[in-house]
């Protein structure tokens, strides 16, 4: 069952247009991960959804009610939602008082506010700071403290607006933990956006990519990464081959496809004559010579152009009448030997070659 | 080094080595921008100064006189009745202007918001005799306002509610202004935070952007209120009586001369010093610190 369900929310603030035509549809009790760059529209749609600001036009239901006829019911509906932000903001209080708020907000009596509070903050492992004032605490605990004045209002959505942004590594590992055991364990549904890549495909069940204000695709994060559905999109799951080429023919569900004179073959269903490949570097293999037995239905020699070691890749360049970009692991380029100039042995899977439309750029 | 031969000189001659120690400091740390920066700043203080020093001197050379003056029931009744009004005037501020400074805050910049803002500009940019003018003229009792309104009972000409409409009138930039700027450096996060967590938009502002906004209320409110009681001109014209201080002294140097009048007008001083002083001390102990983010 969809639990939010959004269509054409557009919004703009005064001339700038910020969403166009958001289409979304949430299900109950999955984490939905919204990736896209900075400025795509991430947290503002985030917004709209936890109706902290009306969009300008379109239709919004959540938990099933209209929310632009039901005016009146923002602020019971937005009880039911939590939201924490990217920057962790906590008021000059001590964590106590932070972590009260939204249940004094609701009316709670004292004892309750004091017993849900304290289980809030045993949750997110900082009990011994009650006292503390939560400005004193590093960013990393802020945003626990964030996190668990959020919890405990009992939110049925969770939106996370880039969430761990600012955040080292173990904060972060803590909240990426407490999120998926609510979605296990609560079945708490869970819209998290994200400019991590890797976070988008740790946690979420599905993923929507936004671009210049449009949900550009929605799928399965695998699906999202190796099946790009246009360029804009490949760019930003960090695609190394865009290639444009031309369907030359096609045979035994393979396509064949030229690019500056070198053939390709592609095992998707080509979209059209003019296309660009779709190439993940880590899908293609390096050799040092013809390798005996090989499944790849590309085998070609080629020349290493460039090679550029980036942290545990390395990523090595091939000529072979078009250049490829490869990412090849540390150890296995020492083992390779790689130096330019040097002939090495290319090998492609035909399904690592996604064809998307070309469209022509202007 | 080259300095620290310089400033070891293996000859100091005694007598002159504080004054050579005190050239070489002044030679090598000031800053001679901001000592002219002071000296003129000076100049425009001294004239305050000098003129405070001023009538302190001739009032002080006579006391018994000017006690006499201050304690008349005039004097002290005046002086109750001006910072009561310009009190009184504070707190419908506070009331209506709050609200307005929000809105002005929150909104985006658009052509009828520049509207509103010249519009609550307007008495600091009119001479004030132009401002009681205009008050007076709304408010006199066939005024469009004063009529219907001393068709109920409520008489603004030579009345006290008069002497409140003016100085509300005059002061009500500087409140509005103030708490504006205080409600704008209140972060919208902020708010977001409390709203998400469940909160409506009013207990979003009474809980979150009214106390971190206390110090600019308080502010405005001070600030108003002096402007307020030192209100003259805008005042006269719709009432002359009650003899609010500005009028009481105007009255004075007209009728006793400047003898007398000078008398109130330093009683006004120590007492404004006084109420200004404890106030501003007061400012310590108000509002949260910030938590801007």
């Amino acid at each position: 069952m969809a639990i939010i369900e959004a269509h054409q929310i557009r919004k703009s603030y005064g001339n700038l247009e910020v969403l166009h035509d958001v289409d979304l549809s949430v299900r109950e009790g999955e984490i939905l991960g919204l990736i896209g760059p900075s400025g795509s529209g991430k947290s503002t749609l985030l917004r709209i959804l936890d109706l902290i600001e009306p969009p300008n036009s379109g239709k919004l239901s959540i938990f099933g009610i209209d929310t632009v006829k039901d005016h009146g019911r923002w602020l019971d509906l937005r009880r039911r939602m939590g939201m924490l932000f990217q920057r962790p903001i906590v008021f000059n209080a001590s964590v106590y008082d932070n972590v009260a708020m939204g249940l004094r907000y609701r009316g709670t009596s004292r004892d309750d506010i004091d017993r849900k509070v304290k289980e809030a903050l045993e949750a997110v492992g900082l009990s011994r700071y009650v006292k503390s004032r939560a400005t004193d605490l590093s960013g990393g605990e802020q945003q626990r403290v964030a996190l668990s004045r959020v919890l405990v209002t009992d939110p049925e959505i969770l939106f996370l607006d880039e969430p761990t942004a600012n955040l080292d590594p173990t904060s972060t590992a803590t909240i990426e933990a407490i999120v998926t055991r609510l979605n296990r364990e609560a079945n708490m549904t869970v819209v998290i956006s994200t400019h991590d890549l890797a976070q988008g495909q740790r946690l979420a069940h599905r993923v929507g990519v936004m671009i210049e204000g449009m949900i550009a695709q929605t799928g399965a994060s695998r699906e999202i990464f190796h099946e790009p559905k246009d360029r804009r999109i490949a760019r930003f799951v960090g695609v190394q081959n865009i290639i444009p080429g031309r369907v030359v023919s096609r045979s035994d569900g393979l396509a064949v496809v030229e690019a500056r004179g070198k053939q390709i073959l592609s095992a998707t269903p080509t979209p059209g004559e003019e296309v660009d490949m779709v190439i993940r570097g880590e899908d293609i293999s390096l050799h040092r010579r013809e390798p005996g037995f090989e499944e790849a239905e590309n085998l070609f020699p080629a020349t290493v152009t460039t090679i550029e070691p980036t942290a545990p890749f390395v990523n090595v360049t091939v000529h072979c009448g078009c250049d490829l970009a490869a990412l090849v692991t540390a150890r296995r380029a020492e083992t390779l030997g790689l130096h330019d100039g040097m002939q090495v042995w290319v090998s492609i899977q035909a399904k690592a070659v996604h064809l998307i439309p070309r469209v022509q750029s202007g | 080094m080259k300095t620290e031969a310089l400033s070891t000189d293996p000859f100091p001659a005694d007598g002159e080595t504080i004054v050579t120690r005190w050239k070489e400091h002044l030679g090598r740390y000031t800053d001679w921008c901001t000592v002219w920066f002071c000296i003129m700043g000076a100049a425009l203080v001294g004239v305050t100064v000098l003129a405070i020093v001023n009538i302190a001197t001739t009032e002080l050379a006579d006391p018994a006189h000017l006690l006499k003056v201050a304690a008349t029931s005039e004097v002290i009744g005046s002086i109750l009745l001006t910072f009561g009004a310009g009190a009184n005037a504070v707190l419908l501020l506070i009331l209506f202007g709050t609200p307005l400074a929000y809105v002005l805050a929150r909104s985006r910049p658009s052509r009828f918001k520049g509207v509103v803002e010249s519009i609550v500009d307007i008495p600091l940019i009119l001479p004030h005799t132009v401002a009681g003018l205009l008050v007076y003229l709304l408010f006199m009792r066939r005024g469009w306002l004063g009529a219907p309104l001393s068709d109920v009972g409520l008489a603004f000409e030579d009345a006290y509610p008069g002497t409140v409409i003016a100085m509300l009138f005059v002061a009500s930039p500087f409140f509005v202004n103030t708490m504006r700027e205080g409600f704008e450096k209140v972060p919208v996060h902020l708010e977001n935070v409390a709203r998400t967590l469940g909160a409506g938009t009013f207990t979003t502002f009474r809980t979150v952007t009214l106390p971190l906004s206390l110090r600019h209320m308080y502010s405005g409110a001070v600030l108003a209120w002096g402007r307020a009681i030192g209100e003259f001109a805008g005042v006269i014209m719709i009432a002359y009586y009650p003899f609010i201080i500005s009028t009481l002294i105007y009255y004075s140097f007209t009728t006793d001369g400047i003898h007398t009048s000078r008398s109130i007008a330093f009683t006004v001083i120590l007492v404004s010093f006084g109420v200004f002083y404890l106030l501003r001390r007061m400012t310590r102990y108000l509002g949260r610190y910030d938590d801007r983010v």
